[in-house]
């Protein structure tokens, strides 16, 4: 079974609509607190960075929950800016810098996956899985 | 972390939980010591602070499993706040591991700088040479070419880059390959400088800029020939005459224009006589502005005169590190010729 939902992402409170949206669907599939805290953070970050830097996007939850994966993922997209340097801004450090991409590599630790699209003056899609074990 | 196996995290929760138990039972400095060395079992095995605040929570629940429900909320924000923590932490841990890494190559970068910038102190019986080069930093900033012929000629070109470590490194070893393709042009002071300049123009940076002294002894004639672009002037010691002169020579720093030229000048040796190239690193005395560093120069090289060429390099790198106080923030190098 796979049930997707999303969220607008246009003022600061719809990052909270966002971060509730993702621990219910955490919840749901059966995941702990601390990993529930996780996942709420790294779609805290995602959505901040939507709201900071590129005005508007959107926060997709799904919840996959099959006999083989049981897994959320977070998908962020945005029509912004877009990421110059997708290599760059995974690197360490940079999450300081401020700008489209920041903080990613906290979001890669707190989840298991993160994937970046982006193309100048379209936008960014980040894709991110965090898996029950 | 999610890496940690379930079982594993299970593990650690019952060691975690009979630590708090034993303490608040006894409450003794020895409970405390092993909740430390426990501690240090947790950072190693990289559990995150949110980890450890969600061990301490299940503990508490079954220690004092009546007291939980109103606790629970506030651990659980706790955890909340952590997670936070528990990011910057991780980038930390990561940055460190880089800095190591960064270490590591640039202990590699200075021993091939090392081994690619070996000044080779030639050995002439018509003239005594000395030479002593010292980094600032890791990297060497300064570098000393010299080139001979039988006895006939000898060539020392002394080379700053403006800058320090890794870039001026870097630009260095294109100066010494410069310098290596001259092969037999090495007598004309004004003819290498041209050839470097344009060397250094066309492969360097803008912004880097290099100050070259050249000279070239020809022992049979007794004529030291010479050129600078933008270094420090040379020191001529006349024996005969108990007196010094700088062997001024003007000309633009390399790499700044692609057409500059160099004139050269020439004055004639006698026996006894002592010449000294320097860097910047010996005659700036940051800080120490009220003392002439010409004057302790050539006073350190009039009252040693007798000692060889490279024991005069020595004592006045002792005599102006003291002064420095031990801490020279410039490369240091110094090179003396003694007919």
């Amino acid at each position: 079974m796979a049930s997707k939902s999303s969220v607008e992402i246009i003022t600061e409170w719809d990052i909270v609509a966002a971060r509730q949206l993702g621990r219910n669907e955490a919840k749901a599939l059966g995941f702990g607190t601390v990993d529930q805290a996780r996942i709420t953070t790294a779609i805290s970050e995602l959505a901040r960075n939507i709201y900071l830097y590129a005005n508007i996007g959107r926060i997709e939850i799904e919840r996959v929950d099959t006999e083989t994966e049981k897994k959320i993922v977070v998908t962020a997209t945005d029509q912004g800016p877009g990421i110059h340097d997708i290599r760059k801004v995974m690197e360490e450090g940079y999450s300081t810098s401020g700008g489209v991409g920041a903080g990613l590599p906290g979001v890669k630790r707190l989840m298991d996956s993160l994937e970046v699209q982006s193309v100048i003056g379209e936008g960014t899609t980040i894709r991110a899985e965090k898996w029950l074990r | 972390m999610a890496a940690l196996g379930r079982e594993k995290m299970k593990q650690l929760e019952a060691q975690y939980k009979k630590i708090l138990a034993d303490y608040i039972v006894n409450q003794t400095e020895k409970n405390l010591y092993i909740a430390q060395n426990f501690t240090r079992q947790l950072i190693q095995k990289n559990i995150s602070p949110e980890d450890v605040i969600s061990i301490h929570k299940n503990a508490i629940a079954e220690i004092f499993p009546d007291r939980m429900n109103e606790a629970q909320p506030a651990y659980d924000f706790l955890i909340e706040v952590m997670v936070h923590y528990g990011m910057a932490h991780r980038e930390h841990q990561s940055l460190l591991q880089k800095q190591a890494e960064y270490e590591m190559e640039m202990k590699i970068a200075t021993s091939i700088q090392k081994a690619l910038l070996k000044t080779h102190i030639p050995k002439l019986s018509t003239v005594d040479i000395g030479m002593l080069s010292v980094p600032a930093r890791k990297m060497n900033g300064d570098y000393v070419h010299f080139f001979y012929h039988r006895d006939d000629y000898l060539s020392v070109a002394v080379t700053d880059v403006v800058g320090k470590g890794v870039p001026a490194a870097l630009c260095m070893s294109m100066v010494k390959y410069g310098l290596e393709t001259l092969e037999y042009a090495y007598k004309e002071p004004s003819y290498v400088l041209e050839v470097i300049n344009r060397v250094i123009e066309k492969g360097v940076d803008d912004s880097m800029f290099v100050s070259m002294f050249y000279g070239c002894l020809d022992t049979q004639r007794n004529m030291f020939s010479y050129a600078s672009a933008g270094h420090e002037p040379a020191l001529h010691y006349n024996a005969k005459q108990d007196q010094f002169v700088a062997l001024e020579a003007k000309g633009l720093l390399l790499g700044v224009l692609p057409n500059t030229k160099y004139t050269y000048q020439e004055v004639i040796l006698e026996d006894n006589d002592i010449i000294t190239m320097m860097t910047d690193g010996v005659t700036e005395f940051r800080g120490n502005d009220h003392l002439n560093s010409r004057q302790i120069i050539t006073s350190v090289i009039r009252d040693n005169k007798y000692l060889s060429a490279q024991q005069l390099c020595q004592l006045l790198y002792r005599e102006i590190e003291k002064i420095h106080g031990f801490d020279l923030s410039d490369d240091f190098t110094v090179v003396i010729l003694k007919k």
